[in-house]
């Protein structure tokens, strides 16, 4: 019980006014104790840093578009790794999804189809091993780790067969159409563009930042990584909800498959290789708890980001390229010590 | 007629006998105290009559007529709400979103409907005050005192309209203040017309509101007797099997 009422009275009439009135934080207490906000200071911080070190090469349109395009394909993957870490899940499988979704796309541009059926044929390979994974884990019971752990195996093995282990290259006719989905840029001004990659990665976190707070569907992904037995009791449709985040995932990393295919304009099947940890990592650094029941999505770009500015700032710094993986760790771990941290303040 | 009644329902889980041909009734406008030891079978009768789990053999009937519920749902919609022992609640949202988990308001229109947050907090922030219960809409549930989460519990099952309320140790570490607000409430529902079933250990509290008292022991239904012919002597007799049956 608060200490609030002292009076000695039972029936003291409790009037609602001062229930509703209380904000027991300020807008801005609230935003300062999200994780997301300190990602964006730190981001912030690098980037003023880098452009104080190397006004030459960090601060340009080039370099701009470099980086924005690369976290971007990070950053659609993470916005559903971040929907199934709420749900208190992991999917590990979503590098060979990217694999075998740019050898399906591959072979079927090579087979002479329009680019909207490869891009179709992509989306609902990811979606198919989504569905799979969904349910080995809400039906089968299976911890989400193992399943998706036997799924990264099995959808980069078939990559590997479906591709004859060869590289696929000749897009036919319909490959220009297809390279520009991924490729494709929009200018602002002058030489400063924005990759049609960064532009759908940031239309994709509008869109599910926008459900996350505004959709019963949001409220039920939080309330199964909360507690799922409550969850359950309540009448949400665990299971169901459960299967629809595992295929977000595999649609957003078949999604993000098919925009770097693109971009490189060939389909090899190691494409995605080691993309788990880094979608992972990016939605952790942008506040996502592995236990379950947080859920963002702009700090799952924003995660990204921030991975793919410091191993940019790195080379630039002429560090090895193969202390990237140090840094990237570091920084993971540094974000989940710092959430438990937030989280003891908050509490 | 009877707007609840159990006949001979049993629940075995593998060798484990939970309950073994339990008979009961419930009235409307009546409050029945269940009682009985850990593990007498209490919160499984609960969770049958909750459509937690089907009996796994016996029948429940609602004004007379044979129910099979498999899920909450399936009770939900003829009526039965519950407040669970560990309360059911998610620690991560907060008062309003768990009041109306899975039962939220929305607005909009067409299809395009989206959560009404406002208007949630103002409801729920209602039913707080309805329950006389310090709550603050708003507040997440993991900073709050075991008295308000008892009152979220509570606001729940007064979204709907409905005929059954089953309260799994709805007193149960809650201040004592707020117990005598809890039994006030049971008894404004009673007076609504509602059938009210109480589990509780608390001797005082069942005495307090209860009309009839049902014991539990090892799964069986030991007693079934109006308040006014026992005493809680007797009934602790009964829970502990001194008394054998009454």
């Amino acid at each position: 019980m608060p200490a609030a009422p002292k009076s000695t009275d039972p029936d003291d009439e409790v009037s609602i006014a001062p229930i509703l009135g209380v904000q027991e934080k300020t807008a801005l207490q609230r935003i300062v104790a999200t994780q997301s906000f300190w990602v964006t200071v730190a981001l912030v911080v690098v980037c003023i840093v880098m452009t104080i070190l190397q006004p030459q090469s960090f601060p340009t349109p080039e370099n701009f578009y470099n980086i924005t395009r690369n976290f971007s394909f990070i950053g659609i993957v993470a916005l559903g790794m971040s929907a199934v870490i709420a749900v208190g899940e992991i999917d590990l499988s979503v590098g060979s999804i990217m694999g075998l979704v740019a050898v399906a796309c591959g072979l079927t541009l090579e087979a002479g189809y329009p680019a909207a059926a490869a891009v179709a044929v992509g989306l609902l390979v990811g979606a198919v091993v989504g569905l799979v994974n969904g349910l080995l884990v809400a039906y089968a019971g299976l911890s989400s780790f193992v399943a998706t752990l036997g799924m990264l195996s099995i959808a980069r093995s078939l990559a590997v067969v479906l591709s004859g282990n060869r590289m696929i290259y000749q897009f036919g006719p319909s490959g220009a159409a297809f390279k520009r989905l991924g490729g494709g840029a929009l200018t602002i001004f002058g030489d400063l563009q924005l990759s049609n990659p960064l532009l759908f990665a940031i239309g994709l976190t509008v869109l599910l930042g926008i459900i996350y707070r505004i959709s019963a569907w949001g409220q039920h992904v939080l309330a199964i990584g909360g507690n799922q037995q409550a969850a359950s009791l309540t009448g949400v449709p665990v299971k169901r909800i459960k299967v629809q985040v595992f295929v977000m995932s595999g649609l957003s990393a078949a999604f993000a498959s098919v925009l770097t295919l693109g971009w490189t304009g060939s389909a090899i099947n190691a494409l995605g290789s080691g993309y788990e940890l880094l979608a992972i990592s990016a939605a952790v650094i942008g506040g996502a708890k592995l236990l379950g029941g947080e859920a963002s999505a702009y700090g799952a770009l924003l995660g990204a980001a921030l991975i793919f500015v410091i191993r940019n700032a790195l080379l630039m710094a002429g560090v090895d390229s193969n202390w990237q993986g140090t840094f990237v760790g570091v920084f993971l771990i540094l974000a989940v010590y710092l959430g438990k941290f937030r989280g003891a303040i908050r509490d | 007629m009877a707007l609840l009644e159990l006949r001979s329902v049993s629940k075995h889980f593998g060798a484990i006998h939970a309950l073994t041909d339990v008979d009961l009734d419930l009235e409307p406008g009546h409050v029945l105290g269940l009682m009985g030891d850990n593990g007498a079978g209490k919160s499984t009768l609960v969770r049958v009559i909750a459509g937690n789990f089907p009996p796994s053999h016996g029948q429940v009937l609602i004004d007379g007529e044979a129910v099979h519920f498999t899920k909450p749902i399936d009770a939900r919609r003829k009526g039965i709400e519950v407040v669970y022992q560990d309360l059911a609640l998610c620690n991560n949202l907060t008062a309003a979103a768990n009041v109306f988990l899975g039962r939220e308001i929305k607005k909009g229109f067409g299809i395009f409907r989206w959560l009404d947050h406002a208007e949630m907090v103002r409801r729920a922030g209602e039913l707080f005050t309805e329950l006389k219960s310090e709550t603050r809409p708003r507040d997440l549930v993991r900073q709050m005192s075991g008295g308000q989460r008892q009152a979220v519990a509570i606001s729940r099952t007064r979204l709907s309209l409905p005929r059954i309320v089953l309260m799994d140790e709805p007193t149960a570490a809650i201040s004592v203040r707020q117990v005598a607000e809890v039994l006030d409430l049971i008894r404004r529902l009673r007076d609504s017309g509602l059938a009210i079933v109480l589990i509780s250990h608390r001797m005082p509290d069942v005495f307090a509101v209860c009309d009839r008292i049902t014991v539990m022991r090892r799964g069986h239904k030991v007693a079934d007797k109006p308040i006014s012919t026992t005493s809680p002597e007797e009934v602790t007799g009964l829970i502990t099997g001194a008394i054998h049956a009454a």
